[in-house]
């Protein structure tokens, strides 16, 4: 059995040489190494996930084999021989196919037209129509799947628009096919059909590289798996050899043993000493990310969110700001129960929302730090229209200093500035409006580990101030040292919740890798014979 | 609750870690970041004030008052028109139905003070027909962020319709007509100076103070540059753009009237023709992105003074007219490619 924590070197496949042998790969982005010593090695015939946390290192991996990026070091060997793709199309002449999350299929064109486009049997150098019908029909028809090949791809289902993707994939002769997180948008009766076929590429002898964050999903498909952390391969082995626990463990890079203890005290004495209610979330749902969450949050507490990437934390945090709309269940701010139909209304609330995404719908990057820094408080610093610049500066100032923001000049474009550093100017942003309220979305997400501890420090700080905070992290660690409990959700609903001396870096994964807030089952759950048990008590009970 | 109580979060929080980290801004740097930020509209003046030396040293007669007068005359509709452009540019949009929106006021001045005797007639013929330019704004606006129609195909409705409503309300004829007190507004001078010059770089003073002081103008950039970030902190992106979009039109009105009294007459489909791309290429040579998030009012009157400057300098030394609108596109080519370079 192959335990986490430690990089383990690639496991040789019994006999046969892999198809794809990828070695000691690495690569730097301007100085920053995002892989180091990198592996991953797949045999033809067998179904191999890729897995890790957001930034592990998968998609530049990827990125890497199919030619979008060069590699700084390490090798590539494809069938026997070494290879260096140049750009994407060197690698799918080479027979690398890959279907990515965002169908690349021409969506007006018919089914037809897109598995062979630019391949198209031709006759007398036109295009052979009923041909490219003909063998479109009969490939489908291989997958189990009799649809009219003439009708526009737009109007199929995304399962079956993955289909004709993988159609395509294979009618070019492709050897190896990766599918990145095919399945996040497909319901359980369409991955089952996707599954379907994906098997039988494996069949063929085809290899495939699944990436998903669908932990059931890897069990019922995937052979053999390859776990990254840090931009590092830090496991290499077989399905069945891994649970489910320890394939979370490995993933966030925490071994069972880990349990921190220490704090529990501290964070009992915190909740015991926490205020009123500040906001509630009642059955929350909108399809089709959140299907049931509930939690609440009161003044002077830190709340950890807690689950995977795409288990619906972004999109709770969303529903809870009036970012989205919410489908049912109900929001209470202050014990008052409310509808939030804009962000505009919860920040009249008291909340204030730092969003994951900095660079998408956080910064506005042409505009300097004070304009960026005073964007939610612009309002109250206005007098009939005109704003009061003495007064922004003033904030501006006052921020600065107390973050410890380093720049040159508050006139300064904040895209000049480090990730960091634009994350204390977002947390400025939203503490200047004065909330009660603090939603924030993976606020560390990408930013250098000095700036991390502040962010903590800061977080930490404002809760003993009185603030109720509500925050979400991949990286437990970073929830643990800030929050004085958790909520764990997954796949849209709460799963648990861990208070206080609960709360550990080990029940949190306990309650991801199975659902309950049984903080007790590690020991038992590490237990090979209880994995079948618990795979089929989540898949019920979820 | 505990809302009252965080009233001076930002200090409190602040004390702790204020210690830690130094404020690191000498103000050495400070004032060099101050000087790299008006470069964006050095180069501009730059350019204009090249075109002058030049036009001095080798055009004739061109120091003269009249030469000064005819020159900034000619480009004052051009400017009015831009700086309601250069609001919409700002939001990320644009907005091709200024021309039309000329065409509808202009059309409708000079019924109401032929018909309406006296001072009343004279202030209706001013008043109505901006609120109509500015209806075709909001109509613009709406479509844009109730139905969420591309900029450039919304505004497309009116480019085509709008000329159209101005042809059918004068049922197509000229319209000629010699007022004195309405046509003030194009023919008055005030100290030699004609009255429409000052009105322009008035709307230009408002309207850069307006851009740069007013939560208006701050929600304009806001939305302009990250329309996204700026929604979920509660800027109210939709309303910006509608004001934007009704501003940019009402000028434009204002435009067609100082037209039609240069012109002593109105025919609705010469009235503003033509005038969206002035305006836009005035807007794009002074230094104002077409993508959004940045608004040089005072760019976009040195754009407009540079393409002007141009016509007449190749006008006075003999080049046709038609070719000089070959050498306007070069110059905007140029305009917009120096623009991308400095990115």
């Amino acid at each position: 059995m192959t335990q986490s924590g430690s990089p383990t070197p690639p496991s040789p496949s019994a006999g046969r040489s892999p198809l794809l042998e990828m070695q000691d790969i690495q690569i730097s982005f301007g100085g920053v190494p995002a892989l180091r010593n990198a592996n991953l090695s797949v045999a033809a015939g067998e179904v191999h996930a890729l897995i890790g946390q957001n930034g592990a290192g998968k998609s530049t991996m990827i990125k890497i084999l199919t030619g979008a990026y060069r590699r700084g070091g390490g090798t590539v060997r494809f069938e026997g021989r070494e290879i260096d793709f140049r750009t994407p199309k060197e690698a799918r002449e080479a027979g690398i196919s890959t279907i990515y999350q965002e169908i690349n299929l021409v969506p007006f064109r018919s089914v037809a037209e897109n598995i062979f486009l630019g391949r198209e049997p031709r006759r007398y150098g036109l295009i052979d129509w009923r041909a490219v019908q003909q063998r479109a029909a009969a490939l489908l028809e291989s997958f189990g799947l009799q649809i009219d090949v003439k009708k526009p791809v737009r109007s199929y289902s995304t399962a079956i628009q993955q289909m004709v993707a993988l159609a395509r994939a294979v009618s070019s002769d492709a050897k190896m096919v990766i599918m990145d997180e095919s399945t996040s948008s497909l319901d359980e009766r369409e991955v089952e059909l996707l599954f379907t076929v994906v098997r039988k590429l494996r069949d063929d002898g085809r290899a495939v590289i699944f990436v998903s964050h669908r932990l059931d999903e890897l069990y019922a498909l995937c052979d053999r798996v390859t776990v990254m952390r840090d931009g590092q391969t830090v496991a290499q082995s077989t399905m069945a050899e891994m649970d489910k626990l320890q394939l979370v463990t490995t993933m966030l890079g925490r071994t069972l043993a880990a349990v921190v203890q220490e704090d529990a005290a501290a964070r009992e004495a915190n909740l015991a000493r926490r205020g009123a209610q500040v906001m509630a979330a009642h059955n929350l749902s909108a399809h089709p990310k959140v299907t049931d969450v509930s939690l609440e949050v009161h003044a002077g507490e830190a709340v950890g969110l807690a689950g995977l990437l795409g288990s619906g934390r972004t999109e709770t945090m969303r529903l809870m700001f009036g970012a989205d709309p919410l489908e049912q269940g109900t929001l209470a701010v202050g014990g008052e129960t409310v509808t939030l139909k804009s962000p505009q209304d919860a920040i009249a609330r008291g909340l204030a929302y730092l969003t994951e995404d900095r660079k998408g719908d956080g910064i506005v990057p042409e505009l300097s730090v004070r304009d960026n820094l005073t964007l939610v408080c612009l309002r109250t610093l206005a007098k009939h229209g005109v704003v009061d610049v003495k007064k922004q500066q003033a904030i501006v100032d006052r921020f600065i200093a107390s973050l410890g923001i380093k720049l040159r000049s508050p006139d300064q474009p904040i895209r000049e500035l480090s990730g960091g550093n634009q994350q204390k100017v977002l947390l400025a942003r939203w503490l200047a409006a004065e909330p009660s309220l603090l939603l924030l979305d993976e606020p560390t997400r990408g930013i250098d580990v000095g700036a991390k501890a502040d962010v903590a420090k800061i977080v930490r700080e404002l809760r003993d101030a009185g603030l109720a905070v509500l925050m979400s992290a991949s990286e437990l660690e970073e929830l643990t040292a800030v929050a004085d409990r958790a909520v764990v959700i997954r796949d849209g609903r709460t799963v648990a919740e861990l208070n206080g001396a609960q709360m550990s870096e080990s029940s949190i994964m306990d309650a991801i890798a199975y659902g309950s807030d049984g903080s007790s089952q590690i020991a038992e759950a590490a237990h090979t014979a209880h994995i079948e048990d618990a795979l089929e008590g989540d898949r019920h009970g979820a | 609750m505990a809302l009252k109580s965080l009233k001076s979060l930002g200090n409190q929080a602040a004390q702790p870690l204020a210690a830690q980290t130094p404020l690191s801004a000498p103000d050495g740097a400070a004032q060099q970041q101050k000087k790299r930020h008006r470069i964006t509209i050095q180069r501009e003046i730059i350019v204009l004030l090249a075109m002058l030396v030049f036009n001095l040293l080798f055009t004739q007669h061109f120091w003269s008052l009249q030469t000064f007068n005819v020159n900034l005359t000619q480009v004052v509709t051009i400017v009015i028109v831009g700086i309601g452009m250069t609001l919409v540019v700002a939001t990320g949009g644009i907005d091709l139905s200024v021309g039309a929106s000329m065409a509808i006021s202009g059309a409708l001045a000079p019924m109401l003070f032929m018909n309406i005797p006296g001072a009343g007639g004279i202030a209706l013929a001013f008043v109505l027909p901006i609120l109509a330019a500015a209806a075709c704004g909001v109509f613009n606006g709406l479509l844009v962020t109730k139905l969420s129609v591309q900029p450039i195909v919304a505004t497309l409705v009116l480019f085509i319709a709008g000329r159209g409503i101005a042809q059918v309300v004068t049922d197509g004829s000229l319209q000629a007509f010699n007022n004195p007190a309405f046509q003030w507004i194009a023919l008055g001078k005030v100290g030699g100076v004609p009255f429409q010059v000052l009105l322009m770089f008035a709307l230009v003073a408002l309207f850069a103070w307006i851009v740069r002081k007013t939560l208006f103008g701050q929600y304009l950039l806001i939305t302009g540059g990250n329309e996204k970030a700026a929604y979920l902190c509660g800027v109210p992106t939709a309303r910006i753009k509608l004001i934007a979009y009704t501003l940019c039109a009402a000028l434009a009105g204002l435009a067609g009237l100082i037209s039609i009294s240069v012109n002593s007459s109105s025919d609705a489909n010469v009235v503003g023709l033509g005038s969206e791309l002035d305006a836009i290429a005035a807007v794009a040579v002074g230094g104002t992105a077409l993508t959004g998030g940045k608004a040089y009012i005072g760019g976009t009157l040195i754009g407009a003074l540079i393409i002007q400057l141009l016509r007449f300098t190749l006008l006075a030394h003999g080049i046709p007219d038609a070719a000089a609108l070959v050498v306007k596109a070069a110059i905007i080519i140029a305009a917009v490619y120096v623009q991308r370079r400095s990115r």
